[in-house]
């Protein structure tokens, strides 16, 4: 029955195109919220009547995120390929695409952090830091736990559009469900090819969505 | 116990800066429960933040206990915090944490073992009352009871001060006098010195020893607390001061007696301590033909003796009238005449 309605389909393709979306996403995800945490975290600090406050820091990291957050992601990926080479030595494959999709979307989270952190009652802080605690104890048990529900609906978004920005790492030879639908599926007129691929990113993103809300719903305890 | 010596706090520079706290010096006591109070912007709330540190004064200096907090920093400046806590008017718990382990946090920022901590967490529960409730989260605690956790979670680390932001501005009065009566509670069982600020009389005379008036940054009065209510010197005194002595009702029923009797003459009668006991208006009455009525009147506890007011409306003969008035001076009780025909 599938295999009527999808005869072009290459099952071993698929699922190994699959993969790779899956493993790209993964990993740069996790990147992206490890810096991107850092990056929102350091703007947040070093931001006007902050613990860091400091004006310097605060405008190279502001006009760090603007800039790399404001590039469209497949000129990033381009403007990208000598540094890829240099430091993975290749420009093909799924690793050679984590760079650019880390670069694309740790700005964008840093951003979201940014606001996330934003949102904190500064009474809170004030009661910590009445308590005598240092700044680290300050980001790591305030910051971090009275934003996380907004911490990880935000890497939730970002994680859904890194799943849209792998399929355009396609262009660099990355692999995966995108590039699987470019070539396999557009380029040779096979409309199954590309409608599967189709779908099975919509199940990517909607397993991530899912899985985002689940938690968020979880923790948020206010 | 903290002394204060010309202290200034200055925010912004030049033209556009504005002067909190303007030369500021008192004294508080070991054991004592110092009130400040002033209406939002008399820079109460920048002073209470000084004896902790969270704001460093512009000049003058601010000791706690020995140590001079005004020049403190880093991290002797946190450890002297834990001695000096703080709780605040909007509680500022953190959500994330259960009533237990909002309690524990500032046990972690002392490095307190896990054990330990727990049994403190346990005793502190007990001591306000929340017995049952350790494992709800903030957003299922009422007012009153979110400020027991700001309390507990202030005593952990066996503070010698607690400072007191507005600690009863968001509760009803019924929960502020819980909470009042818990501060209390507390003064005398640990003997904790308690610095609040407020801008409700009621709190004040509820439970505070002294008191000092702050208005445009300057303490313009201070002293014992029935010291002040007998004889508030500066206007601002007197206006807090008619928050717990004149509810909006004493005026409406002056001017229906006004009406009803056209004649005779209205007083208020201030009555101290010992002798808000004394029956001086029946003795009053049988020594002169005089008719009196009543038309307020209120007792106010503080902590140091009771505190009463009373107005009456006397009519008859003008003579008479003023022979009574001398006589209830010479019973020592203030008189003062408010309204005359």
């Amino acid at each position: 029955m599938i295999e009527n309605l999808f005869p072009n389909v290459d099952w071993a393709k698929m699922w190994e195109a699959t993969v790779e979306t899956l493993y790209m996403t993964a990993m740069s995800t996790v990147f992206t919220f490890v810096i991107g945490l850092a990056l929102g975290v350091l703007l947040f600090l070093s931001g006007p009547g902050q613990l860091w406050s400091n004006k310097l820091i605060s405008t190279i990291a502001g006009a760090f995120v603007n800039i790399f957050r404001s590039i469209p992601f497949i000129i990033l990926i381009i403007l990208l390929i000598p540094f890829t080479k240099l430091l993975l030595g290749t420009i093909r494959g799924p690793e050679a695409a984590l760079p650019a999709l880390i670069i694309g979307a740790a700005p964008f989270y840093g951003r979201m952090v940014l606001i996330a952190l934003q949102e904190i009652d500064r009474g809170v802080i004030e009661a910590a830091k009445s308590m005598g605690a240092k700044t680290s104890t300050i980001i790591f048990k305030v910051l971090l736990p009275e934003s996380m529900p907004a911490l990880l609906s935000g890497i939730t978004v970002t994680a859904i559009a890194l799943v849209g920005y792998t399929a355009m790492a396609g262009v660099i030879g990355a692999g995966g469900l995108g590039t699987l639908a470019f070539l396999d599926g557009f380029q040779r007129s096979r409309e199954d090819v590309t409608l599967m691929a189709t779908i099975l990113i919509l199940i990517v993103v909607f397993i991530i969505q899912f899985i985002g809300d689940f938690a968020v719903r979880k923790l948020d305890k206010r | 116990m903290i002394h204060l010596k010309d202290v200034n706090k200055v925010f912004g520079e030049g033209s556009s800066s504005i002067v909190a706290v303007d030369g500021v010096s008192f004294t508080i006591a070991e054991g004592e429960i110092f009130g400040v109070i002033g209406y939002s912007g008399a820079g109460k709330s920048t002073l209470i933040r000084l004896l902790n540190g969270l704001e460093m004064p512009t000049s003058g200096t601010i000791t706690i206990g020995g140590l001079e907090i005004s020049s403190t920093r880093g991290k002797k400046l946190r450890e002297a915090r834990q001695k000096v806590s703080m709780i605040f008017q909007h509680f500022n718990l953190l959500w994330s944490r259960t009533v237990k382990d909002n309690i524990a946090f500032p046990l972690e920022i002392a490095n307190i073992s896990k054990v330990e901590r727990e049994r403190k967490v346990a005793e502190l529960i007990e001591l306000v009352g929340l017995k049952g409730r350790e494992n709800a989260y903030p957003s299922e605690l009422s007012g009153g009871q979110k400020q027991r956790v700001g309390i507990a979670r202030a005593l952990a680390n066996d503070p010698e001060v607690l400072l007191c932001d507005e600690a009863t501005s968001a509760l009803d009065p019924e929960t502020t006098d819980s909470i009042l009566n818990l501060l209390t509670d507390i003064n005398e069982r640990l003997g904790l010195t308690i610095v609040l600020i407020t801008h409700e009389m009621q709190v004040i005379r509820k439970i505070c020893h002294r008191v000092a008036v702050m208005e445009e940054g300057k303490v313009v009065e201070m002293g014992n607390v029935l010291e002040v209510f007998q004889s508030p010197q500066e206007p601002i005194t007197k206006r807090f001061l008619s928050q717990v002595t004149e509810p909006a009702e004493a005026k409406q029923a002056m001017e229906h007696i006004k009406k009803e009797f056209p004649s005779g003459t209205l007083i208020k009668l201030v009555f101290v301590g010992e002798r808000t006991g004394q029956p001086v208006i029946t003795s009053m009455i049988r020594q002169f033909t005089i008719d009196v009525n009543i038309v307020q009147g209120n007792i106010a506890q503080t902590h140091d003796g009771a505190y009463g007011t009373l107005i009456l409306q006397l009519v008859g003969e003008e003579s008479i009238i003023q022979e009574a008035i001398h006589y209830l001076n010479e019973q020592d009780v203030r008189t003062e005449v408010i309204g005359n025909d």
